[in-house]
């Protein structure tokens, strides 16, 4: 929490003196200000645009229709990339730490090291910032062209609430979805762990599964699983709210898009070191 | 005339929409300026003025997607700018609005276009939905098109399917922005028909905003040309016609 801080100190510091350097100290100075307004004044309109939905939300009509739709839409459009991001990180954390147990007489807790590691941290995390690439960018493009072209304008005049037709069901199949997706990468992390492990030495499944998983526990599994909610929720209310303040044509839809996938990767990463010291907290 | 029951002739005498001392500014640009006007029901009125000079916003304030800085909006009598959403809503049922370019669903086809207002508000077996919409098509004469997506058919054409989808919910007040704008002659003109013909079936209060002097003549029962946000006259549009404003007469020529 602190080094994040510290962080994001050093950052605004770097990029306060770069602005200063690039434009004269008078001139950096009104750079600085404009960037910390804009800095506040975007969480001002994060925080209107969440009441707004919060609103929205929970008054009917409810949206199921849609919502299916959506979290069908989000389902078919991840899960390859799902079974590939699991594929991967699951060969490449056996390949990195196979070397390094064989070192240290360790080889025996490969099956573990594989599961623990993908149970636990990389599958949520990768499973998430795959979704964020791909859902964050497609939803804030696809609000972000419609506000541009008045179809959401024109959803409003049809007396449809578009906070709670559009918005509202995207985030909910974001953050319904994003657990599931995750299990389908923890599965393929594991089986190809098993698939890499067993290129360079073989070992029957069952056997590498039974190591892998003996001392797992449902606290090892379900909190990290589950914590993939908040990043469906991160991502869905960042991709629908840069998309819905989308302005000036294509290059706002491009920009609507961009921050999305930025944005919410980063608030991805900011929330799991939170949320992984919460998990430890309540479920060691 | 006179019912002897004071509230239906108050209702009467209430327009459909009254509009007093509206402002509106962006920014330091200051977009309307104390603007009042009001549509009496079977009525079409036109708003001219220059591209940028306010007039797609007056028609999104009143259908209460933007709010004024000050003034009122009066629609059927109750007040746009203070209204609650779920009223407000309720209100836009009685409203059809065209937008400028049609602001067709382009991830809906047409016919499912049309459809939105109808699947959202009017309860109804889907066999006398799908009969509705092909109503609405082929009274714009779009039921050939009905299955194709707003990115296959002509600007045109979108136009005439987001008339359809104005009218589906059978509004009281139609807000046409830009009916013709981008239109070739012929379609323009075909445009103008179908709102004429429309007005004439359905007896709707009609706001039309439009740049377009030959649209506005065809279309219009009355005329208000804005210039600077202000309202520089109003009246039919021979009393445009008669006008020694030199602003008037260059408009009325330059187009």
């Amino acid at each position: 929490m602190a080094m994040t801080i510290h962080l994001t100190y050093l950052g605004f510091v770097v990029a306060m003196a770069s602005a200063a350097a690039s434009s004269g100290v008078a001139g950096g100075i009104s750079v600085a200000e404009s960037q910390i307004i804009r800095f506040f004044e975007w969480f001002g309109n994060l925080a209107m645009f969440c009441g707004r939905l919060i609103r929205a939300a929970v008054s009917p009509p409810y949206e199921y229709r849609e919502f299916f739709h959506q979290f069908d839409e989000l389902g078919a459009k991840s899960l390859p990339l799902a079974v590939l991001a699991g594929a991967a990180t699951g060969t490449v954390i056996t390949l990195s730490t196979r070397d390094s147990l064989i070192r240290f007489g360790a080889k025996s807790f490969l099956p573990a090291v594989v599961v623990f590691s993908i149970l636990k941290e990389s599958g949520p995390i990768i499973t998430a910032l795959v979704v964020s690439g791909r859902a964050a960018a497609g939803i804030g493009a696809e609000l972000g062209a419609m506000k541009v072209t008045d179809q959401i304008d024109a959803m409003e005049a049809s007396a449809v609430n578009p906070y709670r037709y559009l918005v509202a069901t995207r985030i909910l199949a974001c953050m319904l979805m994003l657990p599931l997706l995750t299990l389908v990468t923890d599965f393929f992390g594991i089986f190809f762990g098993w698939v890499a492990n067993n290129a360079a030495e073989p070992i029957s499944l069952r056997l590498f599964l039974h190591d892998g998983f003996k001392d797992v526990m449902f606290r090892d599994f379900l909190p990290p699983t589950l914590k993939t909610v908040i990043f469906g929720l991160l991502i869905g209310v960042i991709a629908c709210f840069q998309g819905m303040r989308a302005t000036g044509g294509t290059e706002g839809v491009e920009r609507a898009a961009t921050t999305s996938v930025v944005l919410a990767s980063l608030f991805i990463i900011v929330a799991d070191v939170l949320l992984v010291r919460l998990i430890l907290v309540f479920f060691s | 005339m006179n019912t002897g029951n004071p509230k239906k002739s108050s209702e009467k005498e209430t327009p459909p929409v009254r509009v007093s001392a509206l402002s509106k500014s962006f920014g330091q640009q200051s977009v309307l300026r104390g603007i009042s006007i009001e549509v009496e029901q079977g009525e079409t009125l036109s708003i001219l003025g220059r591209s940028g000079t306010g007039k797609s916003v007056l028609l999104k304030l009143m259908i209460g997607l933007t709010k004024p800085d000050a003034g009122s909006i009066r629609v059927f009598g109750e007040e746009v700018t203070s209204m609650a959403p779920g009223r407000l809503d309720e209100l836009r049922k009685k409203m059809g609005f065209l937008f400028q370019q049609a602001a067709l669903y382009d991830s809906l086809t047409v016919e499912e276009n049309v459809a939105f207002p109808l699947r959202r508000h009017a309860r109804m077996p889907d066999n006398q939905r799908n009969e509705r919409v092909r109503e609405l098509l082929g009274t714009v004469g779009m039921e050939r098109d009905a299955r194709k997506l707003p990115a296959e058919i002509s600007g045109g054409m979108q136009k005439r399917v987001g008339l359809a989808r104005a009218l589906a919910l059978d509004p009281d007040i139609l807000l046409l922005d830009e009916p013709t704008a981008g239109l070739d002659p012929i379609t323009s003109a075909e445009i103008d028909d179908l709102i004429l013909r429309l007005h004439k079936e359905r007896h709707m209060a009609s706001v039309v905003v439009t740049h377009d002097i030959h649209a506005a003549r065809a279309v219009s029962d009355r005329v208000a040309l804005l210039r600077d946000g202000e309202i520089l006259i109003e009246g039919s549009f021979q009393d445009l016609q008669k006008s020694s404003d030199p602003f008037v007469a260059q408009f009325l020529e330059g187009s």
